[in-house]
């Protein structure tokens, strides 16, 4: 199984906003996801840009998928459902 | 860590950059309210109206204007701001004090007491009943009740339930105020005393509705570079850590945003650190029986100079890591202005005595940053001419002084001895161990005195603590 790809947005407005909780959520993975999930900090996504600002900080997962206010827990939640491929 | 109010404050600063930058803020910022809160949206208290009526509040503080100071309530957000950017340049404005309370957001939190709870099951045992130091607990109709008038909140019928069913409530501000200066007023709204206040900034992190606010520099920065001045960013050592990547980068990315010239605060801490050090053995010199306290710390300062007086003369009168690095800005360009920039909000009580121009949070840059959309981990590190040493650099932490003056004062004199204590965080309690000291129960020859517990990264206006 290909790994779970996560980026997270290390823009300034999305580190303010709440990236700075995640830097570490390899940290927090439970053993068992261990290296079946690629963490990978970025630079802005580009989708911080002026009317999305509330939906800071976001968070890309697999290349294509964009979680919006991202949290550590929503966070884990969907890296869950995806190593454990139930969706 | 984040939470709503810290988030509202730091999407409000977002905007503000980026409405300054577009040249549209004068005639947005009446317009954010609405926007952030249109009608038949959810809002976060009664009514879009009254979360309006905050926001515009907020954006007040933002602006550096103090709720307290409000004398026209009509008075629209731009002309506010009219007079800031247009205000006399060269004018600097670190307002004398850098708290304001919002009355409108303050929720008039009910003074503390301890309570039964739905959760009380009446039992049998009653261990809160047999546990009251003070009988003040009796069972009425099968419930747990407190009488008031005896109650001296010992909190013991609160561990003694085995249900949870006994609580105590608590004002959030008045508990964090580790010097009695926060309280609520005669319209049962919270105000602050600027007498007692030390600025520690405890009840701005503390109160639950962000009903404490800081009084922002943000627009004069934005306004004097504009103007072309020459503002030189000085970083607090706490920095380190606070953002994605090295300290060298996040210089880069202050040059980048518009400083003329940035440098390392822990440059002046090597300052510092000498001065501080000969001031100490000087003094024993002359009264080995003396002790000495430190003076970076300006919130414990503050706590000196209003609360202590018999203190004030130990004291160190070493001027602090911030002072001697705007002496370096000086030096080189005595035209500079200073921004310094760090986790502290009575650093900004420190700047106006001292002459530094501007004082800046790490979110205030951070929105700046992210407003003009640099991230830091994208920066080329800054060249920085020597990075400024480890002792230095570690100022911001507990011990970080007391190691450095050992440090130094052994590289000095061998077998030297610092028989140190440090206070680690400023709060009722420690205020208490602090006498003891002065008064010789507790013998100490250097006291070290930081008011936010860990050190300035864990300070009120840290990023990540
Ligand atoms: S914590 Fe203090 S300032 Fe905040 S809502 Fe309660 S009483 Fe008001
Ligand atoms: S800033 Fe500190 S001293 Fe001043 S009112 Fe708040 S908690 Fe009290
Ligand atoms: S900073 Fe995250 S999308 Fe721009």
């Amino acid at each position: 199984m290909d790994k779970v790809k996560v980026e997270i947005c290390c823009g300034t407005a999305c580190y303010l906003l709440g990236a700075a909780n995640m830097m570490n959520i390899e940290d927090q993975l439970p053993a068992e996801w261990r290296g079946k999930v690629e963490v990978e900090a970025k630079t802005c996504l580009e989708l911080c840009e002026k009317e999305n600002l509330g939906g800071a900080p976001y968070v890309r997962i697999n290349g294509s998928e964009i979680m919006a206010q991202a949290t550590p827990e929503k966070l884990l939640t969907r890296i869950g459902e995806l190593v454990e491929g139930v969706a | 860590m984040l939470n709503g109010s810290t988030f509202i404050r730091r999407e409000l600063m977002i905007r503000i950059v980026r409405a300054f930058d577009s040249g549209t803020l004068e005639s947005e910022l009446d317009r954010i309210p609405i926007k952030l809160r249109p009608k038949n949206e959810p809002s976060s208290r009664c009514c879009v109206y009254h979360d309006r009526a905050i926001l515009k509040y907020r954006l007040m503080a933002l602006l550096g204007v103090s709720v307290e100071e409000e004398t026209d309530e009509a008075k629209p957000l731009s002309a506010y701001y009219a007079e800031k950017a247009w205000s006399h340049p060269g004018e600097t404005s670190t307002p004398k004090t850098p708290l304001s309370v919002c009355g409108p957001a303050c929720s008039g939190c009910p003074d503390a007491r301890v309570v039964s709870t739905q959760n009380c099951r009446g039992c049998f045992a009653r261990p809160c009943v047999y546990n009251c130091p003070k009988k003040a607990i009796e069972v009425v109709d099968g419930h747990s009740v407190i009488d008031q008038k005896l109650c001296i909140k010992c909190g013991k019928c609160i561990t003694a339930c085995p249900y949870n069913a006994i609580v105590k409530t608590t004002v959030p501000c008045e508990e964090a105020c580790p010097v009695g200066a926060i309280k609520k007023n005669e319209f049962g709204v919270a105000a602050i005393d600027f007498d007692k206040c030390i600025f520690c900034g405890k009840c701005f992190n503390a109160c639950p509705f962000a009903a404490v606010m800081e009084r922002s520099q943000l627009i004069d920065v934005l306004a004097a570079m504009k103007r072309g001045e020459k503002l030189v960013a000085m970083v607090a050592p706490a920095a380190e850590k606070q953002f994605p990547g090295k300290i060298e980068q996040l210089l880069a990315a202050c040059a980048k945003a518009g400083f003329s010239d940035v440098m390392e605060v822990a440059l002046g801490a090597e300052k510092t650190t000498a001065h501080e050090t000969a001031e100490f053995i000087e003094r024993m010199e002359k009264n080995p029986k003396t002790f000495m306290t430190t003076s970076c710390c300006p919130a414990w300062v503050n706590l000196v100079w209003k609360h202590l007086p018999d203190l004030v003369d130990h004291v160190s009168l070493t001027p602090s890591p911030m002072v001697y690095a705007r002496e370096i800005v000086k030096a080189k360009d005595p035209d500079a202005k200073t921004v310094f920039i760090g986790p502290c909000v009575a650093k900004r009580s420190e700047a106006r005595r001292k002459d530094v121009d501007y004082v800046l949070s790490f979110e205030e840059l951070g929105a700046i940053l992210a407003g003009r959309k640099i991230d830091v981990i994208a920066c080329e590190p800054w060249p920085v001419p020597r990075p400024a040493n480890p002792t230095a650099r570690n100022y911001s932490r507990s011990c970080g002084v007391t190691d450095a003056v050992l440090t130094e004062a052994t590289s000095k004199i061998p077998g030297f001895k610092l028989d140190a204590k440090q206070i680690n965080g400023i709060d009722r309690k420690t205020c208490t161990m602090v006498k003891l000291h002065a008064s010789g129960k507790i013998p100490v020859n250097f006291l070290e005195v930081m008011a936010c517990p860990g050190g300035c990264q864990n300070g009120p206006c840290s990023l990540v603590k």
